[in-house]
């Protein structure tokens, strides 16, 4: 019998806010443990949440990049169980009536090779909400301490719909998540930060069944290479059961991405019976359509109508746009510069950003907004070369002093004498005379139609020129002479 | 003739203190005196940090020779209940859970206190977790009823009740879920005023059940009740439930608003169960403002007969999450004999909570579970609505409804102990005002035979207290209940 896999994924995305989603002290990654904290995130007696705005305002616009509908009422439920790292032991989350409901996500699958675009799929989603994050526990020899830095963090879950069948699906599922969230400025999902995080509930069940099969939530699934690689061994664990006659069980199985392999955590029987009931400190918020449309205008193009756009108007390859997209802010990077530099050079920017710009910025670990060269100086870089002023090994070395420096071009090829044409329009004459007239085979071919032969005649020149020559008018020159000759 | 000092109210104390009469300081050493005279017999206090108080009051006169006064609150000595932040000071709800727990941080109800001059002096006994009738649910033992020392002086803010009936303070504050400040209120002889959900902030207030909680003050008059209400109420950006309104001048109202009123008598609040004595007094009361011209017409609050229901399952249900944090983890009882960390859990709550704070945490943890919460908890929610919709229909009749605030008058410390289900009857009149979110007082109306104090309940219109206070000071006008004191 053959058998296909249902995966749906339960995807965790913190929101970048300033503060935490239900108190003024500050979120973020990497400081001193315990020192993100207050009265309310540490849950001390008679302390009580308020909703930070700016968290809902991003999982809205969340749900507005993603097709959700967005709910009328926003309301609050606390989830309860007890763990060290969750102060309160409940957690305040949403339970019946989610902010975001439906919507659908735009994947790519891998294309038949690396510069062909792959084919794309809508998956839907069933539920977008808010929570809060909880701490972190780091277990020591005999004790284990509490960083409460995390909790209360503006968590949001996106629940996919069990509508993905291979691990590569969920792979492209979680990279188009991650690109749109970076694009809506709502998080920059770091898997290594915990940004983001995945879950994944995987079954197996007879081709043509409509009916699900016994569901294995996949848990530790933290990074997106784990998630493909955990997926893929969590189907092939499953089918290997069912080949063998075993039955599966529902249970939650931890994977170890470092060794490859999976083991149970806990079986259904040891499921939560977590206690849902609304928070009655926490007012139901209403969003109107006014609000809605604030946050719609702030909604960015979302990446793969990007991507179409881009092919389309700049006739640029999809590899290089699969280059320049995930990152908007390069991508916006890329626009700006082709638009600057003119008509039919937007393949060279997208050339010179790809491999120059990204080579350099990678030497040097720096962001793209730590960059020095401007828009403006990379179009005019490539309107030079184009122009025949500079030769492609002087326009590499501008390049890297632009780099450097974030001088304009001209001022760079005007102090390192890098432009390519001689002031002396006669020196240039005598050179090609020279070339001609020491090469009478190349001569007598050129004269008998072989036009390639001009180029014979050019390395003399370039030589004795120091390689500063304009090739555009070696090659005039040489014309007019070979045709006096 | 004046009373002694410690039994005079913050309108005449700060009168005197404005005159140069009195210094808050010689004001907080006499309340400091009578403290430790009485708190020997009464225990209504569960800290008592004198040296801080000094300071408080010493800082008072300052401001006031500075000429920069707070108000008619500065330099009076306030207790509050010990369930309300005061940061620096300990915090233990009545609990062995707290018994060490230390407070880095002020509730917003003591900010604005600190704010009007005020001199906290004392975290004030209470049931455990204020979950109970009777204060005998403390960790720390019993309070007593400076009535009759045999007594309780109800609860759960019993001790609040008490130290301002024995002289301790001259106003305190309690908080009120299902009568807890009305109840002990009445069996002291004093005026408690349970507000409008919503009027005063609760960041601070350690929850019990939030939907129900609110804090309100305990005063010897109406005019003093005014006072403190003034000071602590209004909007507060850390608590989502409070609720944004224009708080009028309470004590000048006093003055303004004037009857006559029509006040309406729920015919469920008056049947089997109701103390003769007390059933008696209240009747003198109705016919007390009769007699003033307002007009008594009998409603019906036909959903009377399922509010304890109604409320012990969403009260125990929120307080079960509530508790959930003193868990033994960042703070409180942590038990020495964990062996790994569900031990951590179950033995330092255990041995933290006490009997009644258990039995609710298991009961609301049942009515929460899956299965139970639809035939419980979620029935319970549309039975508060309807009971909540009684009260408004009566008031499309009348402004007040007026009832006993306790069907009994203060019991023998024991009496109720072994029977959880009578001490819940002790709330029957004061539990509807709390699921429907009403501002209610209990004023004095006269006394038992045997000397105990009787209380009536005035229950007003959502965020109209000024009324309320209105129509319970023309009562306390025109009786003398308030200047009598407990022998102590």
């Amino acid at each position: 019998m053959n058998y296909e896999a249902v995966i749906g994924l339960e995807v965790h995305v913190q929101i970048k806010t300033h503060s935490k989603v239900f108190t003024r002290v500050g979120a973020g990654f990497g400081y001193e443990p315990n020192t993100l904290t207050d009265p309310v995130v540490l849950a001390l007696p008679g302390t009580l949440p308020v909703m930070n705005k700016a968290a809902l305002d991003a999982i809205i616009k969340a749900g507005l990049l993603l097709g959700c509908d967005i709910a009328p009422i926003c309301k609050w439920d606390r989830k309860q169980y007890f763990y060290p790292d969750s102060p309160k032991n409940y957690q305040i989350s949403q339970y019946d009536q989610p902010i975001c409901i439906g919507g659908l996500v735009e994947i790519e699958l891998p294309g038949a090779a690396r510069n062909v675009m792959g084919e794309h799929k809508k998956i839907p989603l069933t539920r977008i909400h808010l929570e809060e994050d909880v701490g972190k526990l780091n277990h020591h020899a005999t004790d284990s301490l509490v960083d409460y830095n995390r909790a209360g963090t503006p968590l949001m879950e996106i629940v996919s719909e069990p509508a993905m069948h291979t691990a590569e699906e969920a792979f492209a599922y979680l990279t188009s998540i991650r690109n749109t969230m970076i694009y809506g400025g709502i998080s920059d999902c770091d898997m290594e930060k915990g940004q983001l995080r995945c879950d994944a509930n995987i079954s197996i069940r007879p081709i043509g069944e409509t009916k699900l099969g016994t569901k294995v939530e996949l848990k530790n699934l933290n990074s997106i290479s784990y998630v493909r690689d955990g997926i893929a061994h969590e189907i092939k664990r499953q089918l290997a059961v069912v080949a063998a006659g075993g039955k599966l069980i529902q249970e939650t199985r931890d994977y170890d991405g470092v060794a490859g392999t999976s083991q149970s955590l806990r079986s259904k029987e040891m499921a939560h019976d977590y206690r849902y009931f609304p928070d009655p400190d926490l007012m139901p918020v209403h969003v109107d359509e006014a609000w809605k449309a604030e946050l719609l205008r702030t909604c960015p193009e979302l990446p793969f109508d990007k991507q179409r756009r881009l092919i389309a108007d700049y006739q640029i390859p999809y590899t290089i746009t699969s280059v320049l997209i995930p990152d908007r802010e390069l991508s916006d990077f890329f626009e700006a510069t082709a638009q600057l530099a003119g008509t039919g050079r937007a393949q060279a920017v997208g050339n010179w950003i790809a491999n120059d710009l990204l080579r350099e910025l990678g030497a040097a670990k720096l962001p793209l907004s730590a960059s020095k060269i401007s828009p403006t100086n990379l179009a005019t870089l490539i309107q030079l070369i184009d122009a025949g002023t500079l030769l492609n090994a002087a326009a590499k070395e501008v390049f890297a002093t632009m780099f450097a420096t974030g001088d304009a071009p001209a001022a760079i090829v005007a102090r390192l004498g890098l432009a390519a044409a001689p002031t002396d329009a006669g020196e240039l004459e005598s050179w090609c005379r020279d070339s001609i007239a020491a090469n009478p085979k190349a001569l007598a071919e050129f004269k008998s139609g072989k036009d390639s032969a001009i180029n014979a005649f050019k390395g003399p020149i370039m030589k004795a020129a120091k390689g500063k020559a304009n090739p555009k008018l070696v090659d005039e020159t040489l014309r007019r002479l070979l045709a006096e000759a | 003739m004046s009373a002694p000092l410690h039994f005079q109210t913050i309108a005449e104390l700060s009168a005197r203190i404005a005159a140069g009469q009195i210094s808050a300081l010689e004001l907080t050493q006499a309340m400091i005196a009578r403290t430790k005279a009485v708190e020997p017999r009464v225990h209504a206090f569960n800290s008592f940090d004198e040296a801080d108080a000094l300071v408080q009051a010493a800082a008072s006169d300052a401001r006031r020779s500075a000429g920069q006064s707070a108000g008619a609150l500065d330099g009076i000595p306030v207790g509050l209940k010990d369930v309300i932040a005061v940061a620096g000071q300990p915090l233990t709800a009545s609990s062995k859970m707290l018994a060490n727990f230390v407070s880095p941080y002020d509730a917003t109800v003591t900010q604005k206190l600190k704010g009007a001059g005020a001199v906290l002096h004392g975290r004030l006994n209470c049931d455990e977790f204020a979950m109970g009738s009777s204060t005998e649910n403390s960790a720390f033992g019993p309070t007593s009823n400076p009535w009759d020392l045999t007594r309780t002086p109800g609860g759960s803010s019993g001790g609040s009740a008490a130290a301002l009936s024995a002289g301790a303070a001259v106003a305190t504050l309690g908080s009120d879920t299902g009568g807890s400040i009305r109840q002990p209120a009445a069996l002291c002889g004093l005026v408690g005023l349970k507000p409008t959900y919503g009027l005063i902030s609760r960041y601070g207030l350690i929850a019990y059940a939030s939907s129900l909680d609110q804090i309100g003050p305990f005063a010897r008059t109406v005019e003093d009740a005014a006072i403190m209400l003034g000071a602590i109420a209004g909007h507060d950006l850390r608590d989502s439930t409070s609720f944004k309104t224009e708080i009028p001048d309470y004590r000048a109202e006093l003055k303004t608003r004037r009857g006559p009123w029509k006040l309406g008598i729920p015919k469920e609040y008056f049947g089997a169960g109701l103390d003769p004595e007390v059933g008696a007094a209240v009747e003198k009361a109705i016919a007390f403002y009769s007699s003033q011209g307002c007009e008594i017409r009998e409603v019906s609050l036909p959903h009377t007969q399922y509010c304890l229901d109604t409320y012990y399952i969403i009260a125990t249900a929120e307080a079960s999450s509530n508790l959930a944090r003193y868990d033994g983890i960042r703070y409180g009882h942590r038990t020495s004999a964990a062996k790994d960390l569900l031990d951590v859990y179950q033995k330092s709550r255990a041995e933290g909570f006490g009997d009644e704070v258990k039995r609710r945490i298991i009961l609301g943890t049942y009515v929460l579970s899956s299965g139970y919460y639809d035939a419980y908890y979620l029935r319970a929610q549309k039975v508060r609505t309807l009971i909540r919709q009684d009260f408004l229909n009566a008031y499309r009749e009348v402004d007040a409804l007026i009832t006993p605030t306790s069907p009994i008058p203060a019991f023998k410390l024991g009496e109720k102990s072994a029977d959880p289900l009578a001490m819940y009857l002790c709330d029957i009149y004061t539990i509807g005002v709390n699921l429907a979110g009403l501002p209610a007082l209990s004023l004095p109306c006269g006394f038992t035979q045997n000397g105990l104090p009787i209380g009536l309940q005035l229950i007003g219109q959502p965020f109209r207290e000024a009324d309320l206070l209105a129509t319970a000071h023309a009562y306390e006008q025109a009786h003398g209940w308030n200047t009598q004191f407990p022998l102590l």
